[in-house]
């Protein structure tokens, strides 16, 4: 195993955008970490006190990053958590303004169960799910029109995670500014990939997404927001979040974000050039198939098609077969038997659904192979159901 | 398929429920076969998939959706 590549790097895997494999940068930081950074950072020894100064200093790198301060940022045992604490605190937070709140229709189904069990718990009176059109876009002005004086608060993902439309943040940040309701942004699958984001008042991300250990998620809570924590806390990261702190995950987590922000304008390049590719050429050689997604708003390692007359489940294995680990929203892959919600919200065809994420270090063979084995990947699951001339 | 006495007239059925998607988009796409351009069919689906990817059909092939009445009755028109 070479030192510059990730530990998991294999061919055919087309799924980032359910974990990056870890990045060689990630890997080292880990293994000094894990060394030198195994002490509790809370006491007043030496080997304490380089548990703290490793922890804070992968604080301050995240918080880089984010354009916000150090002390705005702490760590979370995973992406999902940080969502689940971000919604929990805002709500606690700003009890007195209302219990109100505002969500995209495409957010993250841990934006949306916060929502829903806030609303048993009765933390939550009622939520708006706002809309979007059929590239998976929210209308900021939409937003606008569900916030109400006793709105706690509005929730709108950077980009979405099964079609990779970003979302519009810029115009949505400011028209929750104007209302004066704090903005929640999820930026589990732009972050370390897209430049920004700007205007949130609340932000949560996830580290195995780009590039770091799993187990590690992101809350960073602006000052002057009124977040407070929903549940007992301690002395440690600011009362934000309790319990002894994953030292060596957080640094290992920071040292993969600074290396991907580092490459990130490269690797937007190469792999939107991959993406475009397979956005066309799928368009080409798979009859009664729809490109689902922005064409040009969207992040660059993520294409998402779904094909007519084809189940979800039969060709994931027809493509696992041939070597390729992709994901799908098609109803018949859920434990629900419910199609993606997001696909839904679209309007888009759910049936045959395939998302392809590139990871950074995905080669331009794989791309073809992939390319060339799903034609007929697809005629097969066709003719088996009896549909191959359709 | 049948013909629809509920709906009072010669309209269509295409009765898909209990079966899981895609198929009844597949029985859609082979019935439609059997309709008068300009006709409608009546689909009955419960298939929790139905309500999106019935009017994604419509819109990759070229047919018009024309609406969903009561829980699980779903309109097609052949427009070619």
């Amino acid at each position: 195993m070479s030192a510059d590549r990730p530990v998991s790097t294999v061919a055919g895997y087309l799924d980032a955008a359910s974990c990056e494999p870890l990045h060689p940068a990630a890997r080292t930081a880990l293994l000094a970490a894990l060394e030198h950074g195994w002490a509790d950072p809370a006491r007043l020894y030496s080997a304490a006190r380089r548990s703290a100064v490793l922890l804070d200093g992968a604080r301050a790198s995240v918080a880089g990053v984010l354009g916000c301060r150090a002390d705005e940022v702490v760590f979370t045992d995973s992406g999902t958590t940080a969502v689940h604490r971000a919604v929990a605190g805002l709500l606690t937070g700003r009890r007195r303004v209302g219990r109100h709140a505002v969500a995209s229709a495409v957010e993250h189904s841990s934006v949306l169960q916060s929502l829903a069990f806030g609303q048993r718990l009765e933390t939550v009176s009622s939520y708006d799910l706002v809309g979007v059109d059929g590239f998976g876009q929210v209308d900021p002005d939409a937003i606008e029109d569900t916030l109400r004086s006793d709105t706690a608060f509005a929730a709108v993902q950077s980009a979405n995670h099964e079609v990779g439309t970003v979302q519009p943040l810029a115009a949505v940040a400011a028209v929750c500014s104007k209302a004066g309701v704090p903005l929640l942004v999820d930026a589990a699958q732009s972050l370390g990939r897209a430049p920004g984001p700007g205007g949130w008042s609340v932000l949560t991300a996830s580290a195995h997404k780009w590039g770091g250990p799993a187990g590690v998620g992101v809350l960073a809570v602006r000052g002057g927001v009124r977040w407070r924590s929903p549940s007992p806390s301690d002395e440690r990261q600011a009362g934000r979040y309790p319990g002894f702190e994953n030292v060596p995950g957080a640094v290992a987590a920071a040292a993969a974000l600074e290396a991907v922000v580092r490459t990130a304008a490269a690797d937007d390049s190469r792999l939107r050039a991959l993406t475009d590719r397979i956005r066309a050429r799928v368009a080409q050689t798979v009859s009664d198939t729809q490109v689902v997604g922005h064409p040009l708003e969207r992040l660059p390692h993520l294409v998402t098609f779904s094909c007519l007359y084809v189940e979800g489940e039969a060709l994931l294995g027809e493509l696992d077969r041939a070597g390729f680990a992709v994901s799908s929203g098609s109803s018949c892959t859920a434990a629900t038997l419910e199609p993606s919600h997001v696909l839904v919200a679209m309007g888009a065809l759910s049936q045959g659904n395939v998302r392809v994420s590139l990871p950074r270090t995905v080669s331009e063979d794989d791309v073809e192979r992939f390319l060339s084995v799903l034609p007929a990947a697809v005629q097969r699951v066709r003719e088996r159901l009896g549909a191959g001339g359709l | 398929m049948s013909r629809g006495p509920a709906n009072g007239d010669d309209e269509l059925v295409l009765d898909t429920r209990g079966l899981l998607c895609p198929v009844p988009v597949i029985e859609l796409a082979r019935r439609i076969r059997d309709v008068p351009v300009g006709a409608t069919l009546l689909v009955l689906a419960d298939d929790p998939a139905a309500a999106t990817d019935l009017p994604a059909w419509c819109a990759l092939r070229g047919q018009e959706f024309v609406g969903q009445g009561p829980p699980g009755e779903f309109r097609v028109r052949r427009a070619r």
